[in-house]
């Protein structure tokens, strides 16, 4: 389906339902989607599984999400930070669920979910406390981990540039899990500090097809 | 950067641990320097060492952190930290920085510890405490993924007890996956024979296996 240009962040946003798991891109700040995320807390989805690669940073972002009580469980590979103090407050009170996971097999979870593969073995965390439960197999003398797919309801990521057909463009280390979720969830949100013209983008450095991007709006502060 | 102290008489300061690293990683080698004190090996390869180092976030030859104007918020590390790009930089998202890690294409990586056992195990993520909140990071994946595994850590907690241990009593981040550790009092191999000595600063071999709890092995033997 052709990408949906909406005029703000609000109507990006519009209809994430109650229960949701949303992909929330960044890495630290980096390329964390803000106003995205300022929007669904206005629109008040609640009880959302919350997959990141952190679990909020100071009071803005996905740690204003968290401080409202909208997240239900967690799942990110490093929520202690030294500026992560809301979402510590949550987990020590018992108020959120967290799922760790090893931050290449949280990547290529997503991946494997975006790509349609069922499942993968992971020399990651063999032996490890994260590996727990897991079911385990010796693939040439060597333990792998059985590791599912993340898939999302919903993905809010930043990119730099979008053109009017939804293909991205990442700058420098903010690209991180951004290219990875938009392939990973069934509605595709993208937020971007300049929408150009269908054709300016050059064809070989776009890195997120626009195949993959449901939504896009850009930056109110670009 | 000026050493702490003169190599090769006293015990090493963090600042030397991390030269003697430097000194070990061979030209051009594509290496990821973990979070927290490995970061100071960056500050002791030579610019014409050819080392490419590797970032978890998703970028190849990263630079030295950045300040003042050259700060951007889309370009950090690993901890966060602004830092810079080199001349032949290149960046990639998160599945591909890590298929790098687990695919065996990084040469070295450099990472901190709370124990290393006389096996290779790692521990280096969770002090197993009830209270502490358990992060991860990229460490299990660095951990089984690069091909040679170098620890950089004090050879004893400041409460005097032993991180070089027989077996780990910390939650392990990775099994059999260290090949040497650099402290502040020796360099160590961890080889299918056992624990062996590089080179001490300091202290002989027979002084260190007086306060390991472990067998050690004298290079040369």
């Amino acid at each position: 389906m052709a990408v949906q240009l909406c005029a703000d962040a609000d109507e990006a946003v519009a209809g994430v339902q109650d229960g949701s798991t949303v992909l929330i891109g960044g890495f630290g700040m980096a390329g964390m989607p803000v106003e995205l995320i300022d929007a669904l807390i206005r629109q008040g989805a609640t009880d959302l599984t919350v997959v990141s690669n952190n679990a909020g940073n100071g009071d803005t972002g996905l740690a204003a999400l968290l401080a409202k009580g909208r997240v239900r469980k967690v799942v990110c590979s490093f929520p202690r930070q030294s500026d992560s103090y809301v979402f510590d407050e949550l987990y020590r009170a018992g108020k959120i669920e967290l799922e760790v996971v090893p931050q290449g097999s949280l990547a290529e979870r997503m991946r494997a979910a975006g790509a349609g593969i069922g499942a993968f073995f992971c020399p990651t965390g063999a032996g490890t406390l994260l590996a727990e439960g897991k079911e385990i197999r010796v693939i040439d003398g060597r333990t792998h981990v059985l590791e599912y797919p993340i898939k999302g309801d919903v993905a809010l990521i930043g990119a730099h540039r979008a053109d009017r057909m939804g293909n991205l463009v990442y700058r420098k280390t903010a690209r991180n899990f951004g290219p990875v979720m938009a392939t990973a969830a069934t509605t595709v949100i993208a937020q971007v500090r300049e929408v150009v013209d269908t054709g300016a983008l050059d064809p070989e450095s776009v890195v997120t097809p626009s195949i993959y991007v449901d939504r896009v709006v850009q930056e109110a502060s670009a | 950067m000026t050493p702490d102290r003169p190599a090769g008489q006293t015990a090493l300061g963090k600042h030397d641990i991390a030269a003697r690293i430097a000194r070990d990683i061979p030209h051009g080698a594509f290496v990821n320097l973990g979070i927290g004190q490995p970061t100071l090996v960056a500050d002791h390869l030579p610019a014409d060492a050819g080392v490419v180092l590797h970032t978890e976030n998703g970028m190849l030859n990263m630079g030295p952190a950045a300040q003042g104007d050259a700060i951007d918020p889309d370009l950090t590390n690993a901890g966060k930290i602004p830092v810079t790009e080199l001349p032949g930089a290149a960046y990639f998202h998160h599945a591909d920085s890590f298929a790098m890690m687990r695919g065996g294409h990084l040469d070295i990586c450099v990472l901190g510890a709370f124990q290393v056992s006389a096996s290779g195990d790692l521990a280096n993520w969770h002090t197993g405490a009830p209270d502490a909140i358990p992060a991860v990071g990229g460490a299990m994946d660095l951990a089984i993924g690069a091909k040679k595994v170098f620890v950089m850590m004090t050879l004893f907690t400041k409460t005097g007890a032993p991180k070089l241990v027989s077996e780990c009593t910390y939650p392990l981040t990775g099994l059999a996956c260290v090949d040497r550790v650099y402290t502040d009092l020796a360099v160590f191999d961890i080889t299918p024979r056992g624990v062996v000595v590089r080179e001490t600063f300091g202290p002989t071999v027979d002084d260190l296996a007086g306060r390991l709890d472990l067998p050690l092995i004298p290079a040369g033997d």
